[in-house]
């Protein structure tokens, strides 16, 4: 177990170092974005490259950051009634969640992107619009993010078993999204301060 | 028995997705799992089923492809940006301002602290578009002072809920660039489609207080003297608004003799700057000729106002498409922010933060919508509901009527976003048929959503607002009188006038679906392209969303719900 839970701290904190780094890129996005608009205005041009950047970089935020966010719990549930479960219906909640709804999903996602990459990379295949960027690093953009989720996954089921076991406390309970924000708020502060 | 399955493959995978869902386990990946599950199930089954299911292996193929075209989708960008916007402007402590002010402006006249919240609340609606910060801003400032003075607690707690949620239908809000990509429309007709519904809302709200004013006089006194701390001085402000008024008119006049395009808007941007200046300089050098009162209520109105037609502005003349107009917009608060010396590393590093973890869980419930749909298309699933809905009595005005009441009694536990992403796309394709117009289904839905944060038990407005108002009792400070805690059967049956007011406004759009329908410009024979917002470089806002809506063809990127065919379709129906 003790070998299991080494690996779960080393995939949490890769996957927790590349998400707070890659949400920066929404500024990068913000700054790319009124750039275009500005430069389309004035000059009455535009790329197609910069344009198609701006999507880049938010694709590279939502699929890099999307293990952060399991991580930390943060993928919406409908939680009316699991919110009224015991911890411990909820941690098999959890449980049976990562082996049968997670895992599946995210491998076999993580197998057809291997292909679709591939096959851009090697036909060096270009956008639709003139001058636009290449296909594939924005693709593997999308690989690389499922192959993140699949480790967090794997992480987040030795986590599991072993708050379960009694091992360790739960780092990330579930909040109620009807949970004052306040609460929510003062979690957040502590956890950004014991991840820091 | 199989076939019996296989033939009834749609309903049952629908059911079983209400069960998936229903577990708790994240929405993204117990929507995906569901596609998943029932790929596998229907290929196996589709010999039985009599040509009703039309999976097979490759199929899965257009996977990678489908989440491609998710990510590759421009409209979905504005989400990322109004977030970040939002953000910033919350914690840059403009709701405060406001709130502080114009309360000050209203506080004397009897309900004024009502009007102020539904003022600043649509304010508030316009620019950060966050209900969770409305709500809190305004509950921790303004109910404390409407306590103090004696406001009924249900009209004050129900006001400060509901102003809140404006954000969820004044654009430019998440719920419209949502329901927008998901009916395959444009963000920027959805916006326009939406305004004056938004502002005769906003009239409601004011309307109710204006009533119960009248008819309970004591549920909202006005403030004493010793609370207007700014002191008076409308006349100040009354000057400044007719010198507003007076630069506007001549500089348009002048700018129109020298032919300059669109002199309203440059009259009006120079007024407003001019009026700013003098305020800020009356303030700065101490010469005081305005009244205080008048010199806050420029210098914090403006900026706000400047932004919101810096975003909203640019996107309805078509200069900036929504994506854009975000993008500026979230260049604009961050500028606020920095004037007012409240920019930090911390405020900027917590913002992308929480704007990555909100964008990702939004994007991966599409993702898994979209791995839903290809099973559920797969099965027919699509012609089922469509079946289902077309049927219903009544045609257009009884498929309406039966849509809002289900998404009124889903609101009570699914949020906007899984509404959107789940329920929306089945009905999508059934009010196409029936000939409604897309944008006004999607504003009537969003209307509609809206209510889903202010029905009590579960409404995130009131849960907002419990959290930042008294549990218990306390003195207060400025009058030393001891002040009752605001229960949480007075916030539940403050809402229950708003949520009244929801349903009218629904009930209105239905009716007079022009309000909604001017998207489209003056007279319905203007083609509909003269209103497109341009695009840039050819991949704007003009080209389908292909991250959109769910959607028949399997997997190819660019498909998209027909656009309207004759002009039966896109006119608002007869009743």
């Amino acid at each position: 177990m003790a070998a299991a839970l080494a690996l779960s701290r080393a995939i949490d904190w890769i996957n927790t170092f590349i998400g707070k780094s890659v949400a920066w890129l929404v500024l990068a996005a913000v700054l790319v974005s009124s750039g275009n608009a500005i430069v389309r205005k004035v000059f009455d041009t535009s790329s197609n490259a910069w344009l198609e950047l701006q999507w880049y970089l938010f694709g590279a935020v939502f699929m890099l950051a999307a293990a952060y966010t399991l991580r930390q719990n943060e993928h919406i549930r409908i939680d009316i009634f699991y919110g009224q479960l015991s911890r411990r219906k909820q941690h098999w909640i959890d449980l049976f969640g990562h082996v049968f709804f997670l895992m599946p999903f995210v491998l076999l996602m993580s197998f057809y992107f291997v292909r679709y990459v591939g096959t851009s990379f090697r036909s060096g295949e270009v956008s639709a619009s003139a001058g636009g960027l290449m296909i594939w690093p924005g693709q593997a953009l999308l690989l690389i993010g499922f192959v993140m989720l699949a480790f967090q996954g794997i992480s987040e089921v030795i986590k599991k078993i072993a708050i379960m076991r009694g091992d360790i406390e739960d780092p990330t309970p579930h909040v109620s999204s009807h949970t004052p924000p306040m609460v929510i708020e003062q979690t957040a502060l502590t956890e950004g301060t014991r991840n820091d | 028995m199989i076939e019996l399955i296989a033939q009834n493959m749609a309903p049952i995978m629908f059911m079983s997705l209400i069960v998936f869902l229903m577990l708790g386990y994240p929405v993204a990946f117990a929507l995906a799992a569901n596609g998943l599950l029932f790929f596998f199930i229907g290929v196996e089954l589709s010999p039985y089923s009599n040509g009703e299911i039309t999976l097979s292996w490759p199929l899965l193929y257009a996977l990678p492809v489908r989440v491609w075209g998710v990510m590759s989708n421009d409209t979905l960008l504005a989400i990322p940006f109004f977030t970040f916007m939002g953000l910033v402007l919350e914690r840059s402590g403009m709701a405060e301002d406001l709130l502080d002010t114009i309360g000050q402006l209203f506080g004397p006249i009897r309900g004024g602290l009502a009007y102020a919240v539904i003022f600043v609340g649509a304010l508030l609606a316009a620019t950060t578009g966050v209900v969770a910060a409305s709500v809190i801003a305004m509950g921790l400032i303004s109910l404390p002072i409407m306590l103090r003075y004696g406001y009924d607690r249900r009209v004050a707690s129900g006001v400060i809920a509901a102003s809140g949620t404006l954000a969820q239908i004044i654009p430019p809000s998440l719920v419209l660039i949502v329901l927008a990509d998901q009916l395959g429309r444009s963000v920027g007709d959805m916006y326009a489609g939406a305004i004056i519904p938004g502002l005769i809302l906003t009239g409601l709200y004011v309307g109710y207080i204006l009533l119960m004013s009248i008819f309970q006089r004591d549920s909202m006194p006005a403030l004493p003297l010793e609370a207007r701390t700014l002191g008076h001085g409308v006349t100040s402000l009354i000057f400044y608004v007719l010198l507003a008024i007076v630069i506007a008119w001549g500089s348009a006049a002048f700018m129109r003799m020298e032919g300059v395009e669109s002199p309203g808007i440059w009259a009006a941007t120079i007024a407003t700057v001019v009026v700013y200046f003098l305020a800020v300089l009356d303030k700065a050098t101490g010469m005081n000729r305005s009244s205080r009162l008048a010199q806050q209520v420029v210098i914090v109105l403006v900026p706000p106002l400047a932004l919101i037609f810096l975003v909203l502005g640019t996107i309805f003349l078509g200069i900036a498409t929504p994506t854009e107009g975000g993008a500026m917009g979230a260049v604009g608060a961050i500028i606020m922010a920095m004037a007012k010396r409240r920019l930090s590393f911390d405020l900027l590093s917590q913002a992308v933060l929480s704007t990555a973890k909100l964008s990702s869980f939004v994007l991966f419930i599409l993702i898994g919508a979209r791995v839903f749909s290809l099973t559920f298309y797969g099965v027919n699933g699509h012609l089922w509901v469509e079946h289902l809905l077309v049927s219903l009595p009544g045609g257009q005005t009884g498929f309406l009527i039966v849509v809002n009441v289900l998404v009124f009694f889903l609101a009570f536990f699914l949020d906007f976003f899984e509404l959107a992403f789940i329920i929306v796309p089945l009905l999508a394709p059934a009010a196409e048929k029936l000939g409604i117009d897309l944008i006004w289904f999607g504003v009537l839905l969003g209307i509609n959503m809206q209510t889903s944060f202010m029905h009590p038990p579960f409404g995130f407005a009131l849960f907002y607002l419990r959290s930042v108002a008294a549990r218990v009792p306390y003195l207060d400070k400025i009058t030393g009188k001891n002040i009752e805690p605001v229960t949480t059967g007075q916030i539940y049956w403050g809402a229950v006038p708003f949520v009244g007011i929801q349903v009218i406004m629904v009930a209105i759009t239905i009716m007079f679906p022009q309000i909604v329908m001017h998207y489209k410009g003056p007279g319905i024979q203007v083609p509909v392209e003269g209103f497109k917002l341009p695009a840039p470089g050819g991949s704007g806002l003009g080209l389908p969303p292909l991250g959109g809506g769910l959607q028949p063809q399997n997997g190819l990127p660019g498909s998209q719900p027909a656009a309207p065919a004759g002009p039966d379709l896109s006119q608002p129906p007869k009743f």
